[in-house]
């Protein structure tokens, strides 16, 4: 029978089925914080039990860590007892620990595809909705509670419903300064934040196939944006050339018996989809957010919708609104802003680095602006050294920072203050998301980079058609 | 960790009919420091329910005292974005057992049925039904049956039935938790473990 690449890595996972009930479906990679492990980990001590298989889980400390001074110790104590749990309970299990200052800390979905241990056709769960990520890799992954947390330590398996299946299909060209940041925003603007919730999304078409893996790690990293549980793109030599000879990934023969499994992971040709639905690459632009949702996002040279035109509750558009001091009918084009966060594990990678440096390259950063760059990890920090991106940004007046989730849920000091605008890489402009009282426009880090250099909302073409001039 | 029984739930409901309230609404993320399960009924909707001073919003439902009750009716799309199971424990410490909407986001909806709240959805018809009668009287009842899968306005008589998977179901009726259930099958997984390479 045909199948869909989803249903490939779901059913060969699927230690038992239970009728009119849940699957039990075996992880074959488990990646825990600081954040939602405690519990999970007391869960175990109160049952008396260890972790199952702890050579099949990894811990890093990310979401409450300081991006500046590392090395000393962390003030808010709060954190540091939760960032010492951690490190105890690593020890304790034997599960490995890349903590606060080892050479392989940085966001936890970063420095999974980075050391490789994510790889196609696995099951991959993190207590964090942007677990999805990893489907760039052709990999089930998906974002977990703290209950199943405490299932997948101590039995390695978790209870779900199979969700169903949709089909994403973007074809043709991207359009200049479109960036997979804005591919995300756009498809989650059509589909609304509820809009792939039960469904597992398959990324297919041109758009796809020619982007770089950070790029489809960014689209995959979005899917939970739209309530999908998580998002995947089949393998293929993009990806196979870049998981090959990082740490974790099979090495000899162990690397030919993979890839053969590796190679039947795609959408069989009349595998059946719940739900498909098809754009076309030049429908979209850099895309910016308005509102107090990732769906709430529109082309960065139109007008915020008015109310009266809004597919549901205009008291809840209002609201948004009225949090983010907008008006309906307004351009956001010229908008001021007054800070600009690059980082997260939606935009934390090199090559999010590479495009911020390319529009700030030359030009300087707007006085009225706070910029936080903050790295996914050290790798990526030692990237932008290696390829000289830290000189353009120092030279342009930017400062980076030590690797963490940073100001993209404001757990550490690294908080947008009540009021202010940031134009983020991130993932949410949930009010309060960035700090209490902050409010977010989540974009590109095209989109950013324009910000930062000129204090306000700016269509980054434009900088980039001055340049083609010269 | 097993959780009390849920068996027929009575009570009164606090509407809040906002859609896609999400789970850093429910509950902001620098309330997620502790390493252990308690207190975060405090921080439910921190934001939404405090100024920065700390003092009470008085319009928010919450700090309204002539709304109360067990059960919380949301709007659609309710617990969406981050995967915090956080959320749930604020939803159960603060005193709510059932939560009510047109549609949940996923993984909250998961997060609640295994720490022992009910998440029942209703068609939009039927929670514009709760809203209003909440809003014509605040006093209005709601009975949720779940060996029944009915949930019913007392005042009006309105009923509507919704859906749990039978697994789960049984697993709320009697105070069961997925680990229970997987310990007990630990030989299937091991031996599947035996099979599936790292």
């Amino acid at each position: 029978m045909s199948k869909t690449l989803f249903d490939k890595v779901w059913d060969s996972h699927v230690v038992k089925h239970i009728e009119n009930g849940p699957d039990v479906l075996f992880i074959d990679r488990h990646l825990v914080h600081e954040v939602t492990s405690p519990v999970a980990f007391l869960g175990l001590k109160n049952r008396g039990i260890k972790v199952l298989y702890p050579e099949r889980t990894f811990a890093t400390a990310d979401h409450n860590t300081p991006t500046r001074n590392q090395h000393l110790p962390v003030k808010d104590p709060l954190s540091a007892n939760q960032l010492k749990a951690l490190e105890e309970n690593a020890n304790a299990h034997n599960i490995p620990y890349w903590g606060l200052g080892h050479k392989k800390n940085g966001i936890v979905h970063v420095i999974g595809p980075e050391n490789g241990i994510t790889v196609p056709g696995a099951t991959i769960v993190c207590g964090d909705s942007h677990t999805s990520t990893h489907g760039a890799f052709g990999a089930i992954a998906f974002g977990i509670g703290t209950s199943e947390v405490e299932m997948v330590l101590s039995t390695q398996c978790i209870m779900q419903p199979k969700p169903k299946r949709m089909r994403i299909n973007v074809n043709g060209e991207l359009n200049k300064a479109v960036t997979p940041k804005d591919v995300a925003l756009f498809i989650i603007s059509q589909l609304t934040t509820s809009g792939a919730t039960g469904y597992f999304v398959e990324y297919a078409g041109d758009v796809f196939t020619n982007m770089s893996m950070e790029g489809r790690m960014t689209v995959c990293n979005l899917s939970i944006e739209m309530g999908a549980r998580g998002g995947m793109i089949a393998p293929d030599e993009t990806t196979f050339d870049y998981i090959k000879g990082r740490e974790y990934t099979p090495k000899g023969s162990d690397w030919d018996t993979a890839m053969e499994y590796w190679e039947t992971l795609y959408s069989d040709e009349d595998a059946v989809f719940d739900k498909e639905l098809t754009f076309e690459a030049n429908e979209i632009e850099p895309m910016i957010t308005f509102g107090t949702n990732p769906g709430m996002g529109m082309a960065i040279s139109n007008n915020i919708p008015l109310a009266e035109s809004i597919d549901g509750a205009v008291a809840t558009f209002k609201k948004s609104l009225e949090y983010m001091d907008y008006n309906e009918g307004e351009a956001m084009v010229g908008k001021p802003i007054d800070f600009v966060f690059l980082g997260s594990c939606t935009n934390g990678r090199i090559e999010d680095f590479r495009a911020f440096a390319s529009i700030v390259k030359g030009r300087k950063k707007a006085d009225n602006v706070t910029a936080w760059l903050v790295p996914g990890s050290h790798k990526v920090e030692e990237a932008i050294k290696e390829e000289g991106i830290l000189d353009i940004l120092e030279e342009a007046g930017f400062e980076l920072r030590e690797p963490g989730c940073s100001a993209c849920l404001a757990m550490n000091d690294d908080k947008i203050p009540a009021g202010k605008y940031a134009v983020s890489t991130s993932n949410r402009n949930f009010e309060g998301r960035q700090g209490p009282g902050a409010r977010t426009l989540l974009a590109s880090p095209l989109v950013a980079a324009a910000a930062a250099v000129t204090g306000k909302v700016t269509d980054p073409r434009e900088l980039m058609q001055e340049e083609a001039l010269v | 960790m097993a959780y009390d029984k849920f068996n027929i739930l009575k009570s009164t409901a606090v509407p809040m009919p906002i859609e896609n309230v999400d789970t850093d609404q429910i509950i902001p993320a620098r309330f997620l420091k502790a390493t252990e399960r308690k207190g975060f009924g405090d921080n439910l909707f921190r934001d939404w329910r405090y100024n920065s001073d700390g003092t009470p919003k008085e319009n928010f439902v919450l700090n309204n005292p002539i709304y109360s009750g067990k059960i919380l009716v949301g709007g659609k799309n309710f617990g969406s974005g981050s995967s915090r199971e956080h959320a749930a424990w604020a939803v159960y410490d603060y005193g709510f057992r059932c939560v009510v909407s047109s549609f949940f986001a996923d993984i909250f909806r998961g997060n609640c049925l295994n720490i022992g709240v009910l998440p029942v959805q209703v068609s939009p018809a039927f929670l514009d039904k709760i809203f209003t009668a909440i809003e014509a009287d605040p006093n209005t009842e709601l009975e949720v049956n779940l060996p029944e899968q009915k949930i019913t306005i007392l005042a009006t008589g309105e009923s509507e039935s919704f859906e749990i998977n039978e697994y789960k179901k049984q697993n709320m009726l009697n105070g069961f938790d997925d680990i229970d259930y997987l310990l007990n099958i630990k030989n299937n997984i091991e031996e599947f473990a035996g099979n599936t390479p790292l």
